[in-house]
């Protein structure tokens, strides 16, 4: 089977083909222009993970903007938001501070994008 | 006191990039004037990531670029005045001096003398009085850009149930944003058939979540008397008419136009500077010079960009164009060549080239005026191919960046033309 994708690594957008197997292996790529585009389909069809940003509001009401420090898979997206708006830290916040260890069993941390006094 | 060899005009992505590399050219005397009251401009609100993969080599979020710069700014010992309007730039007669005339809570009216200065003001969104939608005007229509503030910056909840107009990058990443904030977005309509914003964004915010895109689509009327209550959407046919039997009633609170970006240019246009009505940015040199000399504008108040990455580039080449000018003037007596849109190219940043004053390389920048698949980008000049580039796709959400060198520059005439060859199959 055929399965047509956009690849996102880069501006260009490249148009993908990817031909899939009955079990769901990637057995070729096409369209792609560079080695990312061939890995972005490999691991969009088989596990695709997102980063993940939102906002943490703080105690004294001031959003607080995150990150996932790497992608985790795409179907933990809500559970995460959820985890991340479940908690409300005080201030200072510095950038890059771990607000959320291992968040939501993903072995990913939930770090703040922005120093915040 | 008050004067000053250069003033940098905005503290975004620009400004910051344009000062950072003005001072480590030698200028020492410089400020930025900013008018908020942090460094860092539209990219506080920008909470997302894919920003910094060229200048950083890595994926960060808008707060963490524009944190990274400013912290940069720090570094370097650049001065900045914060909450600070700058309401005229002005050459002061007989004088290469140019006037800023400022207000702020700390300086009162001040007017400021600089040798040189960097417009870099950005943009701001086009709003609903400037798109012709009829219906009533209730609460719950917002640019993009202004519920990205209110939500990213004041934690605000601004609506449940929305619909976008407009597929420009900010209402794509605000169609996902307001998703995970809890809401359900109901379409994004765009009047074009293709998406004006960049192919990850429609991958991710909106194929992510299952939000349609309805291309050749428009709001055709607007519902509600106090509160928003819902709109209605029809097809468009090729002359981007509303098909009247298509229309459908979308019941929802709130609406979100991303109806495009405005270089914030008044002040460049009170300075009597020469606009480009293409870009609605100044018009510049292979230095980022506008027309009035010493000042050089950068960033997305020349024109708009669709990544900061290229922002901060082409501002601190604008920075070091400025430092040369002080230090010792822009050369004089060399060729000046004009730079002309062929087929398929809606403009060029520059406009023209002096060769006196070319860099090794001169990028030339310009969106081009529909898709266009497996074309060559040329660079000519009379006979002469100075640049022939083949592109897979070329699409107007995105810059193209052609980088023309100086040795080339030697064998065109007093005018180049930029043009998309299209190849008959």
């Amino acid at each position: 089977m055929i399965k047509e994708l956009t690849c996102i690594c880069c501006p260009m957008g490249c148009a993908l083909k990817a031909e899939v197997d009955t079990q769901g292996n990637v057995i070729s790529v096409t369209g792609n222009t560079c080695i990312r585009g061939e890995n972005y389909a490999k691991s969009e069809l088989t596990a695709p993970v997102r980063t993940v940003t939102t906002t943490m509001i703080s105690k004294s009401g001031t959003p607080i903007p995150v990150k996932t420090k790497d992608p985790i898979p795409k179907e933990k997206i809500f559970e995460v938001v959820k985890a991340i708006k479940s908690i409300s830290p005080g201030l200072p916040v510095r950038m890059g501070d771990v607000m959320i260890a291992d968040v939501c069993s993903t072995g990913v941390d939930i770090v703040a994008a922005r120093t915040i006094k | 006191m008050n004067k000053y060899d250069l003033i940098v005009i905005g503290g975004g992505p620009a400004g910051m990039a344009a000062a950072i590399a003005a001072k480590k050219a030698g200028i020492d005397d410089l400020v930025i004037l900013e008018r908020d009251s942090v460094l860092g401009g539209i990219l506080n609100q920008c909470i997302h990531n894919g920003f910094g993969l060229h200048t950083f080599k890595e994926e960060l979020t808008g707060p963490e670029y524009a944190e990274k710069y400013a912290d940069m700014v720090r570094q370097e010992g650049i001065p900045f005045e914060l909450d600070t309007m700058v309401l005229s730039v002005e050459k002061i007669q007989d004088s290469e001096l140019k006037a800023v005339t400022v207000i702020s809570s700390k300086l009162g009216v001040a007017t400021l003398t600089a040798k040189a200065v960097v417009l870099a003001m950005g943009c701001r969104e086009r709003p609903r009085g400037a798109l012709n939608i009829p219906g009533t005007r209730p609460q719950g229509v917002y640019t993009a850009g202004t519920a990205q503030k209110l939500v990213n910056l004041e934690g605000a909840h601004i609506g449940k149930e929305v619909v976008i107009l407009g597929s420009g990058d900010i209402g794509l990443i605000m169609a996902r944003r307001m998703t995970l904030e809890g809401a359900h977005v109901a379409a994004v309509a765009e009047l074009m058939p293709y998406s004006s914003g960049l192919k990850r964004n429609i991958v991710q915010c909106l194929d992510d979540y299952d939000i349609p895109l309805l291309l050749s689509h428009t709001v055709v009327d607007i519902k509600g008397n106090e509160k928003l209550e819902g709109v209605y959407i029809a097809q468009v046919d090729d002359n981007r008419a509303p098909i009247e039997s298509t229309k459908k009633y979308y019941p929802c609170d709130t609406l979100l136009l991303s109806c495009g970006l405005i270089p914030e240019n008044e002040l460049t246009g009170g300075a009597g500077i020469s606009i480009d009505p293409r870009t609605n940015g100044a018009l510049v040199n292979e230095s980022l010079e506008t027309d009035m000399p010493g000042v050089f504008s950068c960033g997305n108040v020349l024109h708009v960009h669709d990544l900061v990455d290229f922002v901060s580039e082409e501002s601190a080449r604008a920075g070091e164009a400025a430092a040369k000018y002080i230090r010792h003037g822009l050369g004089e007596g060399g060729k000046s060549i004009e730079l002309k849109t062929g087929n398929g190219v809606r403009y060029t940043v520059p406009c023209r080239i002096n060769t006196a004053n070319a860099p090794d390389l001169t990028h030339i920048r310009f969106r081009v005026t529909d898709v266009y698949k497996n074309v060559s980008i040329i660079v000519k000049s009379g006979d002469t191919e100075l640049i022939r580039k083949k592109s897979q796709i070329l699409v107007p959400s995105e810059m193209v960046d052609v980088i023309l060198k100086k040795d080339k520059l030697s064998s065109a005439s007093d005018t180049i033309e930029v043009f998309i060859e299209e190849v008959a199959e």
